[in-house]
């Protein structure tokens, strides 16, 4: 029964003292609140979840962020909510036996998206394995700290969200503030999170984060560029996680991570495009996937480039 | 007799299609390196790609301004000078300057044939040995690429990476590690 029909029921349903009282609370509370609120504070409250508004009320919400976040950073923000591109699907494919654990990717990608520094949040995480035990998160180390990298014996496995196309967390969120866009990005609306981190208890690659405290961004070192659903900055008790860099992405570049990686381990593309660099490795290369046996179905691909 | 005419003149009309139309659409665009590559890429017919100058030393090229007036000397022997930078760590034992350097023009590297090769498109040299790697980086699997996944791209030169001379991938520093919970105020 959809929320219009249960009004209609509501309203021609019997007027009693108890329904007559129920209906005049709820009436002049809301006005109460409403009527102590400025104007913004109420847009802000009342505002709904990002797939139900009209692209006016998107135009709206978007500017007054900006305003907002360019007051509270004294930097020029500007904030999109640049729709997918027709005909896309992103993927990406990540060669293990290039990489070698050097973490650029990790702090590129802090930058890039605005993660907090104090508290720390890393969207990515390098695990480092042995070589002579394989793909073994049970005996991953991602707080290595050698003097050079790649360590004698082991290999490195960056992980961050691998964008499923069966996610657990978009099923397990119970306000529906994470869903699949049309481009393959699992995206989270940080308006609309309560917090719960069900979606990270559901997670079976730990890409989720939880903004534990107030996020502390460096004025000097933010990036000013940002998306509704990607990196503008988020508040304390939402979550968060890689967005395949929406922000760039949707403007045909490439994720930061991918332009970052010294030794070109990253390969970025569309997966409907016969040409990309993406089809070519999965038609080329050996191709595997993480937990294949949980029927997450990733667009997020690791594969041996040798 | 007329048939055999007809015949000849299709064969010579669609062998000059073959060999003129694939060039009429891989109008190379030229940006600030100054130049393009002189190939088509394998799959990206029509696409423009970018490769940054090759990384040379300070004040080493071109090679003509010392070597014009010196005795090429094949032998085997501790490099001088100059070149005492240089470790030969790349098959060694089979390989010396003058296998990828032309003896003659002094600018210019070349293949195991003995064409000459620009240091602008060396990967066709390390191609001879590596030619899975050099399908690979053709079609923007081995190597960094930068710019735009559905539009213009940047690629590097094998040489940007690599030392030629030393071609193993240096070790490097990694970023400080994450860290540990549970130290959130």
């Amino acid at each position: 029964m959809s929320t219009s029909n249960k009004r209609t029921v509501y309203s021609t349903g019997k007027v009693n003292r108890r329904n007559f009282l129920k209906a005049a609370a709820v009436t002049s509370s809301s006005a109460a609140l409403s009527a102590c609120m400025s104007k913004e504070t109420r847009e802000k409250f009342f505002q709904k979840d990002f797939r139900s508004l009209s692209k006016e009320e998107i135009a709206g919400i978007l500017s007054r962020l900006e305003a907002e976040y360019s007051r509270k950073y004294g930097k020029e923000f500007t904030v999109s909510a640049k729709e997918p591109i027709p005909e896309t699907m992103f993927g990406f494919a990540l060669d293990i036996s290039r990489c070698i654990g050097c973490r650029r990717c990790v702090y590129g990608c802090v930058n890039e998206n605005n993660q907090s520094r104090e508290p720390q949040i890393h969207w990515i995480r390098v695990l480092e394995m042995e070589k002579e035990k394989g793909i073994d998160f049970m005996h991953a180390d991602m707080h290595y700290d050698h003097e050079e990298v790649p360590h004698e014996g082991h290999f490195y496995l960056p992980v961050a969200c691998q964008q499923c196309k069966n996610p657990p967390c978009v099923k397990s969120c119970p306000v529906g503030a994470t869903w699949i866009e049309p481009d393959g990005i699992v995206v989270v609306d940080y308006d609309w999170c309560i917090g719960c981190r069900c979606c990270m208890a559901a997670c079976p690659y730990g890409a989720r984060h939880y903004n534990w405290g107030a996020v502390q961004l460096p004025a000097e070192n933010l990036n000013p560029h940002t998306h509704y659903l990607g990196n503008r900055p988020r508040i304390k008790g939402v979550v968060e996680k890689c967005t395949f860099c929406i922000q760039r992405v949707r403007e045909g570049r490439y994720p930061e991570c991918v332009e970052i990686c010294p030794v070109g381990a990253r390969k970025f593309g569309n997966l409907l495009d016969k040409d990309s660099e993406i089809r070519y490795i999965l038609e080329n290369k050996r191709v595997l996937i993480l937990k294949e046996e949980l029927n997450t179905q990733p667009n997020f691909f690791y594969f041996y480039g040798t | 007799m007329n048939k055999i005419g007809l015949l000849i003149g299709f064969i010579v009309i669609s062998l000059a299609a073959i060999l003129i139309i694939p060039r009429l659409g891989s109008g190379h665009h030229v940006r600030e390196w100054g130049y393009a590559p002189q190939q088509t890429l394998k799959g990206q017919e029509g696409m423009e790609i970018q490769i940054p100058p090759p990384p040379f030393s300070e004040d080493i090229f071109p090679c003509s301004e010392c070597h014009a007036e010196m005795e090429t000397n094949p032998e085997r022997r501790e490099l001088e000078d100059f070149h005492d930078d240089i470790i030969l760590d790349h098959d060694e034992e089979n390989r010396w300057c003058m296998d990828c350097h032309d003896a003659e023009n002094r600018d210019m590297l070349h293949s195991a044939g003995g064409e000459l090769i620009d240091f602008k498109e060396s990967y066709l040299l390390c191609g001879q040995c590596h030619g899975p790697k050099l399908r690979d980086w053709r079609a923007g699997i081995h190597g960094r690429r930068t710019g735009s996944w559905n539009g213009q791209k940047e690629y590097l030169l094998c040489a940007h990476c690599h030392d030629p001379h030393s071609p193993q991938y240096k070790k490097m520093k990694p970023e400080p590690p994450p860290k540990k919970l549970g130290k959130i105020k």
